[in-house]
């Protein structure tokens, strides 16, 4: 249980990132989630991708809503302030918290129920307004902590642990991120480290709303046959379109690509994301054929995965609104406050 | 004509225009009551407006007062009729004695009209189809057309509406003139055909001082300007649009980095009111002012999160324009009727500080102080204003600000805090305020940070379920609510000027009927000390008032008497001693409906006993 100690030894020799953090400071307590979930491989993933990203911790805000997904916050990144806030409203806290310091990484971490339900509307209008954030939905298709009903992302037609047959249509958010202008859009999988940990780390270089859908299965509700969010389904319906690298700093790790297979892209900080072809065809740049091929292949239910949708000169919310570059938390009376001379003004002007 | 005398009056009457919706009647109507506070003498404009965008009926209401009463008096002493769909209430609603002022243009059966009036007919849709061809000209200047007609019937000084034209389309020569040129049509017609003035009168004086005229949600935004807010969230609900609205305005104009243009806020227009609640308590929470205006309906939405913020104690600034409740139900009518719903809101056990300002000045002063009470206090305020203050100009002293004031933070541990080794723990209480430390997010590598939640933890903000861990922290919290008491505007106390067993309490917009009540309740031989509350938690001078008294009124605006329940509930006071006086009908109380509420009850007291009446 979160309240037990994690033991702070750690290996003497463990590695260091370029700031000097080991792999420790990245982690938080103890999960209390299912042995096998999903999300602790995705919580894993974070870690490892801010590890390698030399995130300072701290300069990081986590925010959830509520739900399994919601408390993983809680398992990574222990010395960030967490915030995990009212079911569906993530979003909405993360908008407000970046407007007040725009300097601080903002992870929004979020599950299908918080996302596609209760949240589908602070989702997409997060989305529309460009917050400058890394948005994880952790989609396992269940209600997990309500012990398994069907969520809005659940397919149609796939069954539920107790043999219900859902006949709602899913949601697919990463489609409705791609229509709402997300300029970053992903779909993963929990069990794939090797796609997930370069995702999150595009994702949190990028500038913009980053958006990853990461299915992960439920080991307790949704890991049967007839579930279309298992293990085993997802491993087998898994369309991967890309793999990437995400290189930063001065000098590029020296990765050899065989010429053709590879395509640069160079985001807003100077990061460049190296993604590695599978579907020659796939253009990562092209919104409207993104949602084709989504559609296409959700019709022959093929889950599509990779990086699907980036622009790297996306403008973000504090762009639109032209605010300062000083965080507004740390303006204080003297710059805030118009005085008393221009009261006097003002009341002449209302007389 | 009846026998009945025409109405008399200098300085002292209601004109009420009739008008249709989206007709352009409003600037108008404001610049007839700008335009008497040019002369000196006070007004108090009251709107009484659909929830419609054309066509529908709207009114304006001026009451002209020397004497300085700023509520609503009640009656119409001239009625300027301009909606022929409200004709036989507008003419019905008249004073005997009083003026209609209508466009006689078409002749109208004498059975419209009533013979104890004083009907007053100005073609005005001759004058103005005469003078324009331009429908929408027709239409704007027709409002003016009339204004000019009054000014002569009402003995006004040309001049000073001049004044303001000239204020008004400054830099605008074309308009401005047509406007001077559209006053004086009227003016000219009912000086050349019409007896002026009439027995209404507007005279010159010194009433008005240095007095600002202005609207409490405008107000009410420039005090969060001044008190610092920089992110404003919040979604369009009449009547609390305008202090978005206002305060998008204010930060254009003041906001601004004058080298790099760029602003020194963020404004966003949520999808509902709990997106802006959250983005709210999500800044909040990362150390900015925040705050949303919101109504009734926004209210009952954002209660999920009110919770949050008294629980996980992150400050928040709601500023609530109150109407007429539940559910839709009014809203364009004024109440008071969200006291319990704010003071309570949320599941489970909560209290929440209220602020009742009087009037925009006390709107502007208040809605600063709440960004200082929030941040120190850690948790909502709400500014309980109504659509009454909030939508009408209403003269008040002028708006005043102390240079030397900073911001009041409240507890923030900072990097050197930690260093140094302070004990960081998010919901301990070092000093017996009830009031923990907090840290902003990213202030330090290794200490400070913890994790926000609305479930229950222990001091150090890590999850536990244990009674008494969860016991100890709704305690401290009642503690904290303690401390607030001595931290919010306490209350106002005026006493009679003789002894008496009776007082009254009364709150906000009920001021100023309230005091005009009180000289008449003297006038009819009842004297009441005065208690006007100014918040929620309440001071103990509110417990020592009803202790000092056998009978006190409460008067407020709304049916269950709200405020006076909430007293009972707090003070563990015998009910039987509150006497609640309610208006809710949607319109603004008056002295003369107070005055003969608390009159009847005072006279209902004083019975004759029997045995000295026989005796």
């Amino acid at each position: 249980m979160t309240y037990i100690a994690k033991p702070k030894f750690h290996h003497p020799s463990l590695k260091k990132n370029e700031l000097g953090y080991t792999h420790r400071d990245y982690e938080g307590k103890i999960s209390t989630l299912c042995a096998g979930c999903g999300h602790d491989s995705i919580t894993a993933s974070i870690i490892e991708a801010c590890y390698e990203l030399s995130i300072e911790p701290h300069r990081v805000a986590k925010i959830s809503g509520i739900g399994c997904s919601s408390k993983t916050p809680d398992y990574f990144l222990g010395n960030s302030h967490g915030f995990n806030s009212v079911h569906g409203r993530m979003p909405s806290v993360l908008t407000g918290a970046n407007l007040a310091n725009r300097d601080l990484i903002y992870l929004g971490v979020s599950g299908d129920g918080d996302s596609a339900s209760i949240g589908f509307g602070q989702f997409a209008h997060s989305i529309r307004r460009g917050v400058n954030m890394t948005y994880i939905v952790e989609n396992n298709g269940v209600y997990g902590l309500t012990k398994g009903q069907f969520s809005a992302t659940a397919d149609r037609g796939s069954k539920s642990k107790k043999g219900v047959t859902n006949t709602d249509n899913a949601i697919d958010l990463v489609a409705i991120a791609l229509q709402l202008g997300a300029t970053f859009v992903a779909r993963s999988f929990s069990g794939d480290k090797t796609q997930l940990v370069p995702l999150i780390a595009a994702a949190i270089r990028h500038k913009g709303a980053s958006f990853i859908d990461v299915i992960s299965p439920c080991i307790a509700f949704n890991n049967h046959a007839g579930s279309t969010k298992s293990f085993d389904y997802v491993r087998e319906h898994n369309d991967a379109v890309n793999r990437l690298d995400v290189l930063v700093g001065r000098d590029p790790i020296a990765v050899d690509y065989a010429p053709g297979t590879v395509q640069m892209v160079e985001q807003h900080d100077g990061s460049k994301i190296a993604l590695r072809k599978i579907d020659a065809d796939y253009d990562p740049h092209d919104r409207l054929g993104a949602q084709t091929f989504l559609a296409r292949h959700a019709a022959k239910g093929q889950i599509v995965t990779g990086l699907l949708y980036v622009d790297p000169d996306a403008e973000d919310l504090h762009e639109h609104l032209n605010t300062v570059e000083t965080p507004l938390n740390t303006l204080e009376a003297d710059t805030l406050c118009p005085g008393s001379a221009v009261l006097d003004k003002f009341n002449a002007s209302v007389r | 004509m009846s026998d009945k005398k025409p109405i008399s009056s200098v300085n002292d009457f209601v004109v009420r225009f009739a008008n249709v919706n989206g007709s352009g009647s409003a600037s108008a109507n404001e610049m007839f009551a700008r335009a008497i506070l040019r002369h000196g003498v006070p007004v108090s404009p009251r709107n009484i407006f659909p929830s419609n965008i054309q066509g529908l009926p709207t009114w304006y209401e001026v009451r002209v007062t020397e004497d300085g009463h700023l509520g609503a008096r009640g009656g119409v002493d001239m009625m300027v009729a301009m909606n022929p769909q409200t004709w036989d209430k507008d003419v019905a609603g008249i004073e005997p004695g009083g003026y209609l002022f209508y466009d006689s243009t078409k002749p109208m059966p004498s059975t419209k009209f009533r013979d104890d009036i004083t009907v007053i007919g100005v073609p005005l849709t001759a004058i103005t189809n005469s003078t324009y061809t331009d429908p929408r000209q027709r239409q704007l200047f027709k409002n003016i057309i009339y204004l000019g007609a009054l000014s002569a019937l009402l003995d006004m000084d040309p001049k000073l509406i001049e004044q303001l034209i000239g204020e008004q389309y400054k830099g605008k020569e074309k308009l401005l003139s047509s406007n001077v040129h559209a006053l004086h049509l009227g003016r000219d017609w009912a000086l050349q055909n019409l007896k002026c003035p009439v027995g209404l009168r507007v005279k010159k004086s010194d009433k008005v001082g240095d007095r600002i005229f202005i609207e409490g949600n405008s107000a009410a935004a420039l005090g969060a300007v001044y008190g610092g807010a920089t992110v404003c969230a919040w979604y369009p609900i009449t009547p609390s649009s305008s202090v978005a609205e206002a305060f998008t305005a204010h930060c254009k104009k003041y906001r601004h980095d004058p080298e790099t243009g760029k602003a020194k806020y963020a404004i966003v227009q949520g999808e509902d009111e709990l997106a802006s609640i959250g983005i709210v308590i999500g800044a909040s929470w990362n150390g900015a002012r925040a705050f949303t205006a919101t109504s009734g309906p926004g209210i009952s939405l954002m209660t999920e999160f009110i919770g949050l913020s008294y629980f996980a104690e992150i400050p928040a600034v709601i500023m609530n324009i109150q109407r007429a409740g539940p559910s839709t139900g009014m809203p364009t009518r004024t109440q008071q009727c969200d006291i319990i719903a704010c003071a309570y809101a949320s599941h489970g056990d909560t209290k929440h500080v209220l602020l009742f300002p009087e009037d925009p000045a006390e709107a502007f002063e208040f809605a600063a102080a709440a960004f200082d009470l929030a941040e120190r206090l850690q948790t909502t305020i709400f500014l309980m204003l109504d659509l009454d203050i909030g939508m009408n100009h209403r003269l008040c002293r002028p708006l005043k600000w102390d240079d030397s004031k900073q911001y009041d933070r409240g507890k923030v541990m900072t990097a050197d805090m930690l260093d140094e080794g302070r004990d960081f723990g998010r919901y301990l209480d070092v000093d017996g305020d009830g009031i923990p430390y907090r840290t902003y997010p990213g202030t330090h590598a290794t200490k400070g940070s913890y994790f926000t939640r609305g479930t229950s933890r222990d001091r150090y903000a890590r999850y536990s379920e244990e009674g008494s861990v969860y016991a100890d922290n709704m305690q401290r919290l009642m503690r904290k609510f303690e401390t607030a008491q001595d931290l919010v505007p306490r209350p106002l106390q005026a006493n009679a000027e003789r002894p008496t067993k009776y007082g009254v309490i009364y709150f906000g917009s009920t001021t100023p009927a309230m005091d005009e009540a009180i000289g008449l309740l003297e006038a009819r031989g009842h004297h009441l000390d005065r208690l006007r509350i100014r918040a929620f938690p309440f001071h103990s001078s509110v417990a020592s008032f009803l202790a000092e008294h056998d009978f006190v009124y409460v008067v407020e605006q709304n049916r269950d008497s709200q405020l006076r329940q909430l007293i009972v509930n707090e003070n563990g006071i015998d009910p039987v001693r509150l006497v609640p006086i309610v208006h809710y009908d949607g319109s603004p109380i008056t002295a003369r409906f107070i005055a003969k509420a608390i009159g009847d009850h005072q006279d209902h007291l004083k019975v004759t006993p029997l045995r000295k009446a026989v005796s």
